[in-house]
C-alpha cells in the first residue's frame, strides 16, 4: 500500500554499520546496555591481570566492612567481605570467569546447535528425525540437574562447566535453525539457486546461513543472559566454580550466611548479574527490532525530529 | 486431532525412552556405579557384596536389560537415607513441586496473558514501556538472589512472612513470589509480540472494519490467535518448575522435587535420583500431551 | 454541507517508514453517492487504498498520521468524531472487504460466528443474527447454509470464502461498501462470479459502491465512474467511459495503452528441425493426489509456448518437474532426444544450463543479501567453464544493458531495485548461463502493467535476438494472446486443449477453454458493457 519506490542510490558495506550504530543511538536503553556490557567485557579481560592481589589480599581488621566508607581506599566503596576482602576488586575480578563460561557455553553451543540444525532441516527425513529426538531427550532432561550429576561426578572445571552448560543449550539453536531453514529451502531464491545447478553446500551456506544468522545472533545474546544466570545458580549451590576461583554466584552464595547483618555480600555480585543480563535482553530485543527491515522504522523513526 | 495427537504422543514416549537410555549410560560411563549407589565410606567388602547382589558384574546388555525391567515396573529400589521405597519418597516429594508450580503457572499465566495483551494494544506507550521494562527486569534476575534479598527484606527486616517451611498459607507466599518472576517476565515478552504480530492482521482489520471494539478485539480476534506461541513459552516453563525449582526449593527450605534431587545426590542416594528423574520425566511427558491438546482446541487449522 | 453521501476532501496521509516519511497520500478529493460504483484505480504504491483506509479508521497512528483534509459521510466529518461513533459507523453503515479472505477472516472462528458477531455488536439479537446469517449465506451462493456456519474458514475454496467476506459486510445492509482489491487474489472464472455478485447486490440494497483495483478490465466491468490514482495523487477522474476513450493525464494514457490484448496473433511458428522439448505421459501424483496427468507436448526452437490454466490446474507442477525440482511420478521428457529424467546428476548438471527458470516474484527470487554483480556472477560461480573470473564484471555489465539496466547498477542489493528492476535481474540472471529455454513460471503477474509490458517487450527482444524458446506459464490470457505462439489450456492437472493462439483464442474447442476466455475482462468499457448484455439476454 505504501511501498516507496526504491530507487535510493548506491549504499551498501561501510553505511550499513553507520546505520547500526544509527539506530543503537536512537534507542538509548539499548545504548546503555551497550555500554555498561563494554566495561563488564573490559573488566573481564583486564580485571584480574590489575586487581588480583587487591581482590585477594585479606584484611581481618575489615571484616564485613560497610559499603559507601572512603576511608578504606576506592576498591572498598561497595564494602568488604568475611575475609576483608574489597568487594568491588573482588567483582571485578570475578567479571572474567562468569563472562568466560557463559561466552565459552553460548559459542559452543551456538555452533553446535546450528550446525546439526543445518544438517536436520536439509537433509533426509530420518537423519532428521533422529537429531530432532535426540534435542527432545536433551531438552527433557532437567537441564539443572543434569549439570548437577555430571559436575558431580567430573569435576567442577571452568571448562567442565563449559561443556554442560553448553549441552543443555543445544536444542534452543538446533531447533530454531532448523525450522528456519525448512522455511527457507522452500524460498524462491533458493529454487532459483537449483535450477542454476547450485551444490547442496552453497546453498546452505551461499543462501541459508546468511538468512538465519540475525535470529541466531538474536537468541545467542538472549541465552548469553540465560547461562549466565545458570551458571550463577549452579555455583550458588555449590556445585558450580569452586574458590579459590570465584564467580558473582559463588560471592552471592559466600555472602549468604552473614545476610542478616551484612547484606551488601550478597547484594552487590547479584546486582552485577542482573544488570549484566538485563542489558543483553535490552541489547537482544533492541537486535531483533534492528535487524529486521520490516520492524526497523520504530527505530529509525525515533531519530527524525518525532 | 486424533492422528496429531497419537503422532506426538509417539515422540513424547520416544524421547521418555531416549532418556532412560541416556541415565543408564550416564551412570555407567562415568566410571564404577558402585560410588554412585553406596556412601563415599563403604568399605571394599561392602562393594563387592554390593556388586553381587545388584549384578553389577554382569554384562553390560544384561544390566541394562535388568535396568530397564526395573524402571519399567516402577521399582527404583530402595532410598538409603530414608529407608523406604524411592518412589514413596519422591511423590510425596513431587506432590508438594507439583502444587508449587500449579498455583505459580496459574498466577504467572493469566498475569502474564493480561498485562501482555495490554501492553501490546499499545506499542510504545506508557503502558508497554513499563511492563516491558519490568518484564525485562524480571527475566533478568537470578531467583536465588530475589529469594535472599527477599528473605532479609521481607521475613528478617519486616517479618511479614516466615522464612522457609510449608506451614501456613504465609509460607507460601515468598515462594511462589519469587518463582512468579521470571516466568511472568518471559511469558509477557511472548505474549506481547506475538500479540504485535496478530493485531496487525488482517482478521484483526476486518473486526475494525465491522466496529468491534478495542477490548473484544484485543481478548476475542487477536490473543486466540496469538495463544500458540504463548502455549509453547508455558509449557517449558511449567517444565523447568516441574522439575523441581531447586534453588528456590533449598532457600526456602520447601520439601519439593528439587530439593530432594539435589539432597539426594549429595548423599548419593542414587535409587531416589533416579527414582525422581523419571518421575518428573513422567510429568512432563504428560503436560507435553496437555499442549499439544491445546494447541488442537484453540487452532481448529490442527484440530481438521 | 455537501449533498454527497460520502465524500473525501483534501485529504493528505503520512507514513514513517525505514525511509523516513513518506507522504502516502497528497491532496486526494472524491465522493460517492447512493446506488453509484466508484473505482480507484492505480497500481502498487500508488496510495489507491489508503483513502479508504482512512474512511474506515484503519490507519494506524503511528506509524501513519492524517495530516490534513476531511472525510464527510452525510455531512458529518469522520476525522472529527471519537472512536466510539465511528465504530457506530464501521460495520453498520459503511462495511469493507479485503484483498486475501482467507487472512481477512478470523482463522480459529467459525464463519457463522463471524458474521453473527457484525450484527450482534450493533445491537442485533444474538438468535435473530443467526436467522439472518443463514439467510445471507444462501443469497451469497454458499451451499447448504446450515453446515456452512459451523465451518472454519479454511475448508472453504478462494471463490467461497470472498462471498462469505461479503455477507459479512452486507449484513446490516451498509449504505457504502467499500472492496479493496476484492478479487485480485481468485481466479479469472471466479472473479468474474465475485463481481456479478457484488454488481446484483448492490442494484438490489442501493448501496454505493467502492471499488479499489489496479485492474482496468475490472473497471471496465463494475465501474461508474473512476479515480484514477499516482504517487499518492489522483492523476485524472471521471466517467469509467471517458477516461478510457479520452485520457487526459500521460500516466493514464500510456496505462491503456499497456494493457494487453490488443496486439496481432500469432498462427504458430513454423515446425522446422527437430524439437528442443518433447514431452510424453508426464505425470506427478503426491500421494493419492493426482497434480499432474499424462501431459503430452513439444517445444519447438524458437517458439514461446504458453501455459493457462487456474490455480490447482498443474502448472507451475509441469514446470517444477521439467526443471527436476519434483521428481516425475509417470513419463518421460526428452530435452534434444536426450531423456531428462533418466540423466545423471552429472549430466542433469550440465543440462541445467540450458534449461532456466525466470521466478513469479522477483522480491522472492532474489537473495535479498546478494548484490546484483553477485546474483548474476553466482550462474558462473557454480559452472566454472563458461567464464573466467576476471571477465566476470565486463559481462556482467553486458547482461545488465541487454536487459535494460545500467552497469552501476551491479553493486546494488535487491532492495535497492524496483519491482520491474528486480525481474530484469532475474532475467539476466537467467541469461547470464546461456540457455536455450527459459521458462517464466508467471513471470510478469507480479508486476505492474505497464512494468509488465516493459519485460514482456524485452522477453519478446531476447528472444529474437538469442533465438531462445520460452515456456510461459500464466493466468492472464491477454498477455498470453499477445506473446504467445501456442497455448496450452490446463484444468485439474489435465491438458484440456492445445493449439496456436489464434486457434486457442478464435475458436476454442472445449467448455473450459470458452468459460475461461468468457471470463477475462476487457479493459473497454465499452466491450464489457456489450458482454454484459449479452450475459443477461443469455440468461434471461
Amino acid at each position: 500500500m505504501t511501498e516507496t519506490t526504491p530507487d535510493v542510490p548506491s549504499a551498501a558495506g561501510q553505511s550499513r554499520f553507520r546505520r547500526l550504530a544509527a539506530m543503537l543511538w536512537a534507542d538509548k536503553f539499548a545504548l546503555v546496555a551497550m555500554i555498561f556490557l563494554i566495561v563488564v567485557l573490559l573488566c573481564a579481560i583486564l580485571g584480574p591481570m590489575l586487581l588480583d592481589n587487591l581482590a585477594t589480599r585479606q584484611n581481618l581488621r575489615g571484616r564485613n566492612a560497610p559499603p559507601f566508607d572512603l576511608t578504606r581506599g576506592w576498591a572498598f566503596v561497595l564494602g568488604a567481605d568475611a575475609l576483608g576482602r574489597p568487594l568491588l576488586a573482588r567483582i571485578i575480578v570475578a567479571a572474567r570467569n562468569t563472562i568466560m563460561v557463559a561466552a565459552g557455553a553460548v559459542a559452543c553451543s551456538l555452533l553446535i546447535g546450528a550446525a546439526l540444525g543445518l544438517v536436520a532441516g536439509y537433509s533426509r527425513r530420518g537423519l532428521s528425525q533422529a537429531i530432532m529426538r535426540l534435542a527432545d531427550v536433551i531438552m527433557s532432561f532437567p537441564s539443572l540437574l543434569m549439570a548437577v550429576i555430571v559436575l558431580y561426578m567430573l569435576s567442577a572445571s571452568v571448562t567442565n562447566l563449559i561443556i554442560v552448560l553448553a549441552i543443555t543449550r543445544i536444542p534452543i539453536y538446533l531447533r530454531t535453525t532448523r525450522a528456519e531453514v525448512l522455511e527457507l529451502r522452500e524460498r524462491m531464491f533458493v529454487q532459483a539457486a537449483l535450477v542454476m545447478g547450485a551444490s547442496a553446500r552453497r546453498i546452505v551456506f551461499r543462501h541459508i546461513l546468511p538468512m538465519v544468522l540475525p535470529t541466531l545472533l538474536t537468541i545467542a545474546t538472549l541465552d548469553f543472559a540465560f547461562v549466565m544466570l545458570a551458571e550463577s545458580s549452579l555455583s550458588f549451590l555449590g556445585i558450580g566454580i569452586q574458590p579459590p576461583e570465584i564467580t558473582w554466584g559463588l560471592m552471592v552464595s559466600q555472602g549468604r550466611p552473614y545476610l542478616t547483618h551484612a547484606w551488601w555480600l550478597s547484594f552487590w555480585p547479584g546486582l552485577a548479574i542482573i544488570l549484566t543480563t538485563l542489558s543483553l535482553n535490552l541489547l537482544s530485543n533492541w537486535m531483533r527490532v534492528a535487524l529486521d527491515p520490516a520492524q526497523r522504522w520504530r527505530l529509525e523513526m525515533g531519530k527524525k525530529n518525532d | 486431532m486424533k492422528t496429531f495427537i497419537r503422532k506426538r504422543a509417539v515422540a513424547s514416549g520416544l524421547s521418555l525412552i531416549g532418556l532412560i537410555v541416556l541415565v543408564f549410560f550416564l551412570s555407567r560411563l562415568t566410571g564404577d556405579p558402585t560410588s554412585l549407589y553406596l556412601p563415599v565410606d563403604a568399605s571394599l567388602e561392602s562393594r563387592e557384596q554390593f556388586r553381587e547382589i545388584h549384578g553389577l558384574n554382569d554384562p553390560i546388555l544384561v544390566q541394562f536389560f535388568h535396568y530397564a525391567r526395573d524402571v519399567l515396573s516402577l521399582d527404583f529400589g530402595d532410598s538409603i537415607r530414608k529407608a523406604r521405597p524411592a518412589l514413596q519418597v519422591v511423590l510425596e516429594a513431587f506432590s508438594w513441586t507439583l502444587t508449587l508450580a500449579a498455583v505459580t503457572m496459574l498466577l504467572v499465566t493469566v498475569a502474564a496473558i493480561i498485562f501482555g495483551a495490554l501492553a501490546a494494544s499499545r506499542v510504545g506507550g506508557v503502558f508497554d514501556r513499563i511492563a516491558t521494562f519490568f518484564s525485562l527486569i524480571g527475566a533478568s534476575a537470578p531467583d536465588f538472589w530475589i529469594a535472599i534479598v527477599a528473605i532479609v527484606f521481607f521475613s528478617v527486616y519486616l517479618g511479614w512472612v516466615p522464612t522457609s517451611g510449608t506451614g501456613t498459607v504465609w509460607h507460601w507466599i515468598l515462594p511462589v513470589a519469587v518463582l512468579f518472576i521470571r516466568p511472568f517476565g518471559l511469558i509477557l515478552q511472548v505474549v506481547r509480540g506475538s500479540m504485535i504480530s496478530s493485531l496487525s492482521s488482517a482478521y484483526v482489520k476486518t473486526a475494525r472494519a465491522k466496529g468491534v471494539g478495542p477490548r473484544p478485539i484485543i481478548f476475542v480476534h487477536a490473543l486466540r490467535n496469538a495463544m500458540l506461541p504463548v502455549i509453547t513459552v508455558i509449557g517449558d516453563q511449567a517444565a523447568g518448575m516441574l522439575n523441581g525449582a531447586v534453588v528456590v526449593e533449598t532457600i526456602f527450605g520447601f520439601p519439593g522435587v528439587g530439593k530432594l534431587m539435589i539432597d539426594s545426590i549429595l548423599q548419593r542416594d542414587f535409587a531416589v535420583v533416579l527414582a525422581s528423574i523419571m518421575v518428573t520425566a513422567m510429568a512432563i511427558f504428560i503436560m507435553n500431551l496437555l499442549i499439544d491438546l491445546s494447541y488442537a482446541v484453540l487452532d481448529p487449522r490442527i484440530r481438521y | 454541507m455537501t449533498d454527497h453521501l460520502l465524500e473525501v476532501r483534501n485529504l493528505s496521509v503520512e507514513f514513517h517508514t525505514a525511509g523516513g516519511r513518506v507522504k502516502a497520500v497528497q491532496d486526494v478529493s472524491w465522493h460517492l453517492d447512493r446506488g453509484e460504483v466508484l473505482a480507484i484505480l492505480g497500481e502498487s504504491g500508488s496510495g489507491k487504498s489508503v483513502s479508504a483506509s482512512a474512511v474506515m479508521d484503519l490507519i494506524d497512528c503511528p506509524p501513519g498520521k492524517i495530516t490534513a483534509g476531511q472525510i464527510l459521510f452525510e455531512g458529518r466529518d469522520l476525522l472529527q468524531m471519537d472512536s466510539n461513533e465511528r465504530r457506530e459507523i464501521n460495520g453498520k453503515r459503511i462495511a469493507m472487504i479485503f484483498q486475501d479472505p482467507l487472512s481477512a477472516l478470523n482463522p480459529v472462528y467459525r464463519v457463522g460466528w463471524q458474521i453473527e458477531e457484525t450484527m450482534t455488536i450493533h445491537g442485533t439479537p444474538r438468535a435473530e443474527a443467526r436467522a439472518e446469517t443463514l439467510e445471507l449465506l444462501g443469497r451469497v451462493g454458499i451451499p447448504d447454509p446450515a453446515t456452512a456456519v459451523q465451518k472454519y474458514p479454511h475448508q472453504f475454496s478462494g471463490g467461497q470464502r470472498q462471498r462469505l467476506m461479503v455477507a459479512m459486510a452486507l449484513a446490516l445492509r451498509p449504505d457504502i461498501l467499500i472492496a479493496d482489491e476484492p478479487t485480485t487474489a481468485l481466479d479469472v472464472t471466479v472473479q468474474a462470479q465475485i463481481l456479478s455478485l457484488l454488481e446484483v447486490l448492490q442494484k438490489e440494497t442501493g448501496m454505493g459502491l467502492l471499488l479499489i483495483t489496479h485492474d482496468l478490465g475490472v473497471v471496465a466491468e463494475t465501474a461508474d465512474r473512476v479515480v484514477v490514482m499516482n504517487g499518492g495523487r489522483i492523476v485524472e477522474q471521471g466517467t469509467a467511459l471517458e477516461v478510457y476513450r479520452n485520457p487526459k493525464h500521460a500516466y493514464t494514457r500510456d496505462l491503456i495503452a499497456s494493457a494487453p490484448g490488443k496486439g496481432a496473433m500469432s498462427g504458430g511458428v513454423a515446425k522446422e528441425g527437430a524439437e528442443f522439448l518433447k514431452v510424453r505421459g508426464l505425470g506427478k501424483k503426491y500421494g493419492a493426489f493426482e497434480a499432474l496427468k499424462d501431459a503430452n507436448f513439444e517445444l519447438m526452437p524458437g517458439e514461446c509456448l504458453a501455459i493457462v490454466g487456474e490455480s490447482g490446474s498443474g502448472k507451475s507442477t509441469l514446470a517444477k518437474t521439467l526443471l527436476r525440482l519434483e521428481e516425475p511420478t509417470a513419463g518421460t521428457a526428452f530435452y534434444k532426444g536426450r531423456d531428462l529424467f533418466a540423466m545423471s546428476p552429472k549430466e542433469l548438471f550440465a543440462i541445467r544450463r540450458e534449461i532456466q527458470m525466470v521466478f513469479q516474484d522477483p522480491t522472492q527470487s532474489l537473495n535479498p543479501r546478494m548484490s546484483a554483480y553477485e546474483l548474476i556472477s553466482e550462474a558462473w560461480a557454480i559452472h566454472r567453464d563458461i567464464l573466467p573470473k576476471d571477465r566476470w564484471r565486463a559481462r556482467v555489465a553486458e547482461l545488465l544493458d541487454q536487459v535494460g539496466l545500467a552497469p552501476e547498477h551491479a553493486d546494488r542489493f535487491p532492495h535497492q531495485f524496483s519491482g520491474g528492476q528486480r525481474q530484469r535481474i532475474a532475467i539476466a540472471r537467467a541469461l547470464a548461463l546461456e540457455p536455450e529455454i527459459i521458462i517464466c513460471d508467471e513471470a510478469v503477474s507480479a508486476l505492474d502493467v505497464q512494468v509488465q509490458a516493459q519485460v514482456i517487450d524485452l522477453l519478446a527482444d531476447l528472444q529474437k535476438r538469442l533465438g531462445l524458446a520460452y515456456l510461459f506459464i500464466a493466468h492472464d490470457l491477454p498477455l498470453v494472446r499477445d506473446f504467445a505462439d501456442r497455448v496450452i489450456v490446463m484444468q485439474g492437472g489435465r491438458i484440456v486443449e492445445q493449439g496456436t493462439v489464434r486457434e486457442i483464442f478464435d475458436n476454442p474447442q472445449e467448455t473450459y477453454t470458452r468459460n475461461l476466455l468468457a471470463a477475462s475482462l476487457d479493459p473497454d468499457p465499452e466491450v464489457q458493457a456489450a458482454r454484459r448484455a449479452a450475459r443477461d439476454l443469455a440468461s434471461a
